[in-house]
């Protein structure tokens, strides 16, 4: 890649490749460089909420989020959410993965239906949760009450917390099930075989052979759980909890959106999303340059 | 930022459709946006239609835009995206954040004036003309539906219980001595709320003429603080976090959930808006003989209560198009007239009966009463008698609230509210909290909406 001599060869001048790069290159400038260009701008600004008088104040909305107390608190909870979330979707995926992976019958059928829940959208998903736990209207809400356990996440933070974890990552288990399923089918059968032949154990055979030969599935799988769990858990949460009781589910995202959207407080929320948007790259630099030294290739 | 993306590219969609209907000479169409459900939303729908059949110059275009809170939200960024509605139906929590709004939205004395239509304030009812008048008395908005909280509660519950269904508790003691009772028969939810903060504590304070924050609350100017740490506010919130503890008190959740609750019949008692009677009617098992409605109770000790009850509902706010873009005549016009349609006796007297909501107009209640549904109806008079409860003579605490940023403040309240529910901090830590981080949004909104 260090060469730039290849595409030389192949593309006489530069028109060609920027115009083939253009389409890309409009769709990142668009969705991605403009907005987040226009979040920066707003998160220096202080502005009413129609955007008649905005007064420039340099940092003050950073100052101003970085010493909230409930901000602060409000991280803490986002990577105790993010890390239960994508350490749940993980190893429950694997678990389906390996299962699923032996020669049973049916293994096609249930194969299909544990790949169902990823069409699910995340607010329907939070929706079958709710009538599944709501304490009054749901099915189970009800049994757990009327086994003597009081269910009422509508005002207990922590069952709250674990209504959302849960609902979060059996939306993404489908997901990770497709990659591990595929990361399996692609180890060597004979490898496998000669392990066996040689007398291991198949739990052994799993930690030796198979699980470093998943790893670089299962580190592409990592980013992208906790970039999901970080963002596009939203839906499950304002379906569900709105965030509270208290601040009991309240993660940064949600945050962003209750103090724009519902506060009108752009530029706090503006301060908030160019934070989250440097933590998320910080996290992928992170991963990929500490955590993938120890993955197999 | 995506929301705003969002808004400008169906703005830039909207308008070459827009244009060829004005060119052929169609009727002039006003866009309304509002946050009524069903079964409301509909009724709402049904009176702009009957508006348009009544001429054929205008033509009223309604939207259902989600929640109130959502409609306000997309109301903003439908101006800030130079899009916005000419008319969109405002909760009363944003009354003091469209109050400051400037250029946003168009005055109705203003917008009266410039269209020559007239329509005679002073039949409205004062609570309700109050809640959107400067202090001079011009209008801001156009009072609709306005509602006030009351007590509903379910007969057969009481019935079951051996309470007497056709008398209501009329004092927290009362409410309290009855949950109790229905908690002993077996009644697994004797009572809930909906709307928290607007029944429990914004009612709560005015009935016991209380301040909520100071300066009027916040009707003498931004600079108001909130004053809810008090020992009435104290009190009442040890009460709800006893009853919870006794199982005898529910949270329902925030905002209008709780509404569900007295629906399903699983409530025996909720404190709700007169407007959520159209839906009891409706849905509750039983229908509306099962229904009972009270005035909200109060604490019988406290000197001078109970006062008036104050308004709540939403009002319809003018707005112009965007930050550089004013109306025509001809539109001005057109949005003049439709409130003049809806001041109409016939009208709000027809959507007081239908819903629940308060006949907004001494004309309307004149005729509704004439027309014998009261007494048809027992206890559809119950919110504007609590209106008028202590001889209609309004105080500082009990005209309404004009905070900026209340919205907000509404959250903060709820979520202290509810760790104080659950026991994570005792009810005075909960009202300190909130008094610190309320005030910190008033300030905040004093100094962007500095004039």
């Amino acid at each position: 890649m260090s060469r730039p001599a290849p595409a030389s060869y192949l593309f006489r001048g530069t028109a060609l490749p920027w115009l083939l790069l253009l389409p890309q290159l409009v769709i990142t400038g668009l969705f991605f460089f403009w907005p987040a260009g226009q979040a920066v701008w707003q998160s220096l600004l202080r502005e009413d909420a129609f955007g008649l008088r905005s007064e420039f104040v340099g940092l003050e909305n950073f100052a101003d989020v970085l010493a909230d107390p409930t901000w602060l608190a409000a991280f803490g909870r986002t990577l105790l959410f993010s890390g239960s979330v994508a350490s749940l979707a993980l190893i429950s995926a694997l678990f389906l993965a390996v299962q699923a992976d032996r020669n049973i019958r049916g293994a096609s059928a249930f194969k299909t239906l544990l790949i169902w829940p990823y069409a699910v959208a995340p607010a329907v998903a939070a929706v079958l949760w709710l009538f599944m736990f709501h304490p009054n209207i749901g099915i189970f809400g009800r049994m757990l009450n009327a086994a003597g356990i009081a269910w009422d996440y509508k005002l207990n933070g922590d069952q709250a917390m674990l209504l959302v974890i849960v609902a979060s990552a059996w939306k993404q288990v489908s997901y990770n099930f497709i990659f591990f399923l595929a990361g399996l089918q692609s180890i060597p059968k004979s490898v496998l075989e000669a392990a066996a032949i040689d007398g291991a154990s198949p739990r052994y055979r799993f930690w030796t052979v198979v699980f470093p030969l998943l790893s670089p599935t299962a580190f592409f799988l990592l980013v992208v759980n906790l970039v999901y769990a970080f963002f596009d858990t939203f839906g499950v949460i304002h379906a569900l909890t709105q965030g509270g009781p208290g601040k009991a589910t309240e993660t940064l995202i949600y945050r962003v959106y209750t103090d724009g959207v519902v506060n009108l407080n752009l530029g706090s929320s503006a301060a908030q999303s160019v934070i989250l948007m440097v933590l998320v790259v910080g996290l992928t630099f992170a991963q990929f340059r500490y955590v993938e030294r120890k993955v197999h290739y | 930022m995506k929301r705003r993306t969002l808004g400008m590219a169906s703005a830039g969609l909207a308008l070459p459709i827009a244009a060829p209907a004005l060119a052929q000479g169609g009727p002039i169409e006003i866009s309304f946006w509002h946050g009524l459900p069903q079964p409301l939303g509909g009724l709402l729908e049904g009176i702009a239609n009957q508006f348009n059949e009544s001429q054929r110059r205008f033509r009223i275009v309604s939207s259902f835009r989600g929640s109130y809170p959502e409609t306000m939200v997309a109301a903003i960024a439908g101006f800030r995206a130079s899009s916005a509605p000419h008319i969109v139906q405002m909760f009363e929590v944003g009354t003091g954040t469209m109050m400051s709004a400037g250029r946003a939205v168009k005055p109705l004395h203003e917008l009266l004036a410039e269209t020559g239509v007239s329509i005679n304030f002073d039949d409205y009812l004062p609570a309700v003309k109050g809640y959107y008048s400067l202090s001079d008395g011009r209008m801001m908005s156009m009072p609709f539906n306005s509602s006030t909280a009351i007590m509903f509660y379910n007969k057969d519950a009481f019935r079951r219980a051996g309470l007497n269904p056709d008398q209501a508790p009329a004092t927290w003691a009362d409410i309290r001595a009855a949950a109790a009772r229905l908690k002993a028969a077996g009644h697994e939810m004797p009572f809930t709320t909906a709307w928290p903060t607007w029944c429990q504590v914004e009612q709560l304070s005015a009935i016991h003429n209380t301040p909520l924050a100071t300066l009027d609350n916040g009707f003498g100017g931004l600079g108001a603080e909130l004053a809810i740490n008090n020992p009435l506010m104290l009190r009442h919130l040890n009460t709800l976090v006893e009853m919870g503890r006794e199982n005898t008190f529910r949270w329902g959740g925030r905002d209008g959930a709780g509404d569900a609750l007295f629906a399903n019949g699983s409530a025996a008692m909720i404190h709700a808006s007169s407007g959520a009677r159209a839906r009891f009617v409706r849905e509750l098992p039983g229908g509306v003989a099962n229904m009972g409605v009270a005035m909200l109770p109060y604490y019988n000790d406290v000197a001078g209560a109970p006062l008036n009850s104050i308004i709540g509902g939403a009002s319809f706010w003018a707005m112009n198009r965007g930050p550089n873009a004013t109306r025509s005549a001809d539109e001005n016009r057109g949005i003049a007239e439709f409130f003049a349609f809806l001041a109409q006796a016939r009208v709000a007297a027809a959507w007081h009966t239908e819903t629940g909501f308060l006949p907004v107009t001494k004309a309307a209640f004149e005729q509704v009463r004439a027309s014998g549904f009261y007494t048809q109806n027992p206890g559809a008079d119950i919110p504007i008698q609590q209106l008028l409860r202590g001889g209609g003579q309004m105080t500082g605490n009990t005209r309404g609230i004009r905070l900026g940023g209340f919205v907000e403040i509404r959250v903060i309240m709820q979520e202290e509210m509810e760790r104080a529910l659950q026991g994570g901090q005792t009810p005075q830590q909960a009202l300190t909290n909130t008094v610190t981080r309320g005030n910190v949004v008033l300030r905040n909104f004093e100094r962007s909406n500095r004039a």
